[in-house]
């Protein structure tokens, strides 16, 4: 064993341990004798994963990926083999400020996170009148990263305003994007730094009571938070101004539209998730009756920087309406799909290509803002990063979702996947959102089948204008999005299918064949045994009739004779 | 009361605390119940019929038995753009149910989910909470087996 290695770290957050970091973990901690084995948060490199950082006595680190229990013993004696670096050019990008201490504490160690600054932001805001803290917030340029980017002095001035004996304060963490995962993320590697924001603002804004509403999907992050509270009880940190606090959490029960803040109020009072009309809003008339604020995960994570360095500081980072960094979840077709924290204003572009790794021939769009956003075309992939240039282009920053869309992914497809969500998230409460997502899921279902009319898309677009004007919460609002941006920049593929029933991504089954091209052949059999519905003949002919394009002869076939090719009438 | 949902007990008999008592209960249960709707209902001394509205209003609530093996097919924006429909599909031809149905030996039930957080994985399944990613037929066939021995 190496004599130079002082502690042993490894990511045990969602994604490190499905990838299977625990078998590490134990293996690990069997062999290292007296070094201390620390399971951390994400290390923001997905695609590693699982990943365990050799710390050295100087305080450097050496960085091992895609690790097996195997692996062990050389990581040990410090070996070359299975070393991680990240790509170069992510690096260069990358701007790490709210990730700074993933992946580097204990999460559920409260020493850990005051011996690297934490609490310092609470310390300074409590020697400042809640007045100067909320000058503070406004003077940072912080907005909210929960997708609205209100911004976040100004909601936190409006409940400071309010006198009341109860207020409350509400941290949204029921992060519902499908291809989101920043704030789990977050909430798993330092829940502390999360309960730290929220301990700033009550501060600043005399709130009385505390809640977490967190997706039960995220059981590691409801622990680690729950640790974390435990540890701020332990440590009376939860008494703000002679208030003692209490931080509750609440776990939501799988509804998407429960994002929305009078939804989510809603439910915490245990009803039924609906929206309901504001005014009034929340700062007035919230959970139960009382004022009440809601901010984001990501949001409460920049607070304790911004005390702890000053708002002006902050400010320094991202663009004029666009301040500080922002985390996205890079998913989709790409290299190194992953958590990155970048400036604001950083372009698209060096986000996908430079960052993520994506191959610059084979991507068509990228979808930013999950099932409420829009997809944007390479063709737009110099444009910045912040609130007001993606809402510009018919999409939103959203929470932070970036998934990358490849060539051979077909855009109508992708706008029916994201509308059968939101048709089925609605919660019924406007008829327009209620039977309008469902009429438009209805009409992609038949484009996408191949049943489609030229009239269907005028139908689409008129429909989803209306859904956003008669629909009283954001969902509603955005629902038709996704449609509506994939129909402006990609409306040659809508109009092949409706019009010569072709999918030009070949990746609508009803559209498409699988061939065997028999010169390539070498009838090794492997199709036919691997075909579920025996559609492959002892001649290799494919039966379209019976074929379902699972597409599993096409991955086995040695010689890649086997391919999708548009089906004629 | 039924005694068998004692455990309720544990939460307030605050309104505001419903949802956490279903989540009692399908915890308990695997599932709600009718008789877990009534006991609920009796604890927080509200009409059945409004405790239904809310178990029905949530995607996390089921009111039919699940299997002994829960499978979870991640059908987030990730996995779908890497193929969960397929996943879907090939469950569908190695188990013959749909999302939502449990095989009739009681052995798997199936259903699809937003997001299990792992899209870098993707496409990725559950099986009893455990998480499977880069899932492909070979592989997804090997985990059930796993499991149906």
């Amino acid at each position: 064993m190496n004599s130079r290695i002082k502690t042993l770290r490894i990511g045990v957050a969602s994604c490190g341990i499905a990838a299977g970091a625990e078998a590490v973990q134990t293996r690990l901690r069997e062999c290292a004798g007296n070094i201390p084995v620390i399971g951390v948060g994400c290390l923001g490199s997905c695609y590693a994963e699982p990943m365990v950082e050799a710390v050295l006595e100087d305080g450097s680190g050496i960085l091992y990926g895609n690790v097996t229990p195997d692996d062990v013993p050389e990581i040990l004696e410090l070996g070359e083999k299975k070393r991680f670096t990240p790509p170069p050019a992510r690096q260069a990008k990358e701007l790490v400020k709210v990730l700074a201490l993933a992946g580097r504490v204990d999460p559920t160690d409260f020493n850990d996170y005051t011996a690297h600054g934490g609490y310092e932001g609470l310390k300074n805001a409590l020697k400042m009148t809640p007045e100067e803290v909320v000058n503070e917030m406004k003077l940072s340029g912080l907005r909210g990263r929960g997708g609205g980017g209100f911004p976040t002095g100004t909601k936190w001035s409006f409940l400071a305003a309010k006198k009341a004996p109860e207020k409350i304060l509400i941290c949204n963490a029921d992060e519902g994007d499908p291809g989101a995962f920043m704030d789990r993320s977050l909430m798993e590697s330092v829940p502390h730094q999360v309960l730290e924001g929220m301990l700033i603002a009550a501060h600043a804004t005399g709130a009385t009571k505390l809640f977490i509403y967190c997706r039960a999907e995220y059981p590691l992050a409801i622990k680690h938070l729950k640790i974390a509270i435990a540890q701020i009880y332990e440590n009376k940190l939860n008494v703000i101004d002679g208030r003692v606090l209490e931080i509750i959490i609440k776990e939501g029960a799988g509804a998407f539209v429960c994002g929305e803040e009078t939804a989510l109020i809603a439910s915490l009072e245990g009803k039924r998730g609906t929206p309901r009309f504001r005014p009034p809003f929340p700062t007035d008339s919230g959970y139960k009756g009382a004022p009440t604020m809601i901010n984001n995960v990501e949001t409460y994570g920049n607070v304790p920087l911004i005390l702890r360095e000053g708002g002006a500081e902050f400010a320094k980072i991202g663009t004029e309406g666009s301040k500080g960094t922002k985390l996205f979840a890079l998913a989709g077709d790409l290299k190194y799909p992953g958590l990155v924290e970048v400036p604001m204003g950083i372009t698209l572009g060096e986000i996908v290509f430079d960052m993520g790794g994506a191959d610059r021939d084979s991507v068509k769009a990228v979808q930013t803002g999950g099932p409420s956003g829009g997809c944007i075309p390479v063709e737009l992939f110099d444009t910045p990063v912040d609130y007001d240039s993606l809402r510009s282009l018919g999409a939103i920053m959203g929470s932070g979702g970036m998934i990358v869309i490849g060539k051979y992914r077909c855009m109508v497809e992708t706008a029916r996947y994201f509308l059968d969500f939101t048709h089925r998230e609605s919660c019924g409460k406007c008829t327009f959102c209620r039977v309008g997502t469902t009429r438009m899921f209805e009409t992609l279902e038949r484009i996408v089948a191949g049943k489609g009319v030229p009239e269907d898309l005028d139908f689409l677009e008129d429909l989803g204008k209306k859904i956003k004007a008669g629909s009283l919460c954001g969902l509603g609002q955005t629902a038709p999005n996704p449609v509506l941006a994939t129909l402006r920049y990609f409306r040659h593929e809508y109009e092949a299918h409706v019009k010569e029933h072709r999918c030009e991504a070949l990746q609508c089954n009803a559209l498409v064949k699988l061939k065997l091209d028999q010169s390539k052949c070498v009838k090794c059999r492997q199709c036919i045994r691997v075909c579920p519905v025996g559609a492959v003949s002892e001649e290799f002919v494919i039966d379209s009739s019976k074929c379902t394009r699972c597409n599993s002869c096409m991955d086995c076939c040695p010689k890649h004779a086997i391919s999708r090719v548009t089906k004629e009438n | 009361m039924d005694e068998k949902f004692n455990f309720l007990n544990k939460v307030d008999r605050d309104s505001s605390n419903l949802i956490k008592g279903l989540q009692l209960v399908q915890a308990a249960e695997g599932y709600v119940s009718d008789d877990g709707i009534r006991a609920v209902a009796e604890y927080f001394s509200m009409p059945p019929v409004e405790v239904e509205g809310v178990v029905s209003f949530y995607a996390q609530f089921k009111r039919v038995k699940p299997g002994r093996n829960k499978i979870s097919v991640c059908d987030g924006t990730a996995c779908h753009i890497k193929g969960s429909s397929q996943v879907l599909e090939w469950m569908r031809q190695e188990l013959g149910i749909d999302s939502g149905e449990t095989t009739r030996d009681g052995e798997f039930s199936l259903e699809t989910v937003a997001c299990l957080g792992c899209c870098s994985l993707a496409p990725v399944m559950s099986v009893n909470g455990k998480v499977y990613g880069k899932l492909d037929r070979k592989k997804m066939v090997k985990i059930l087996k796993e499991y149906a021995d």
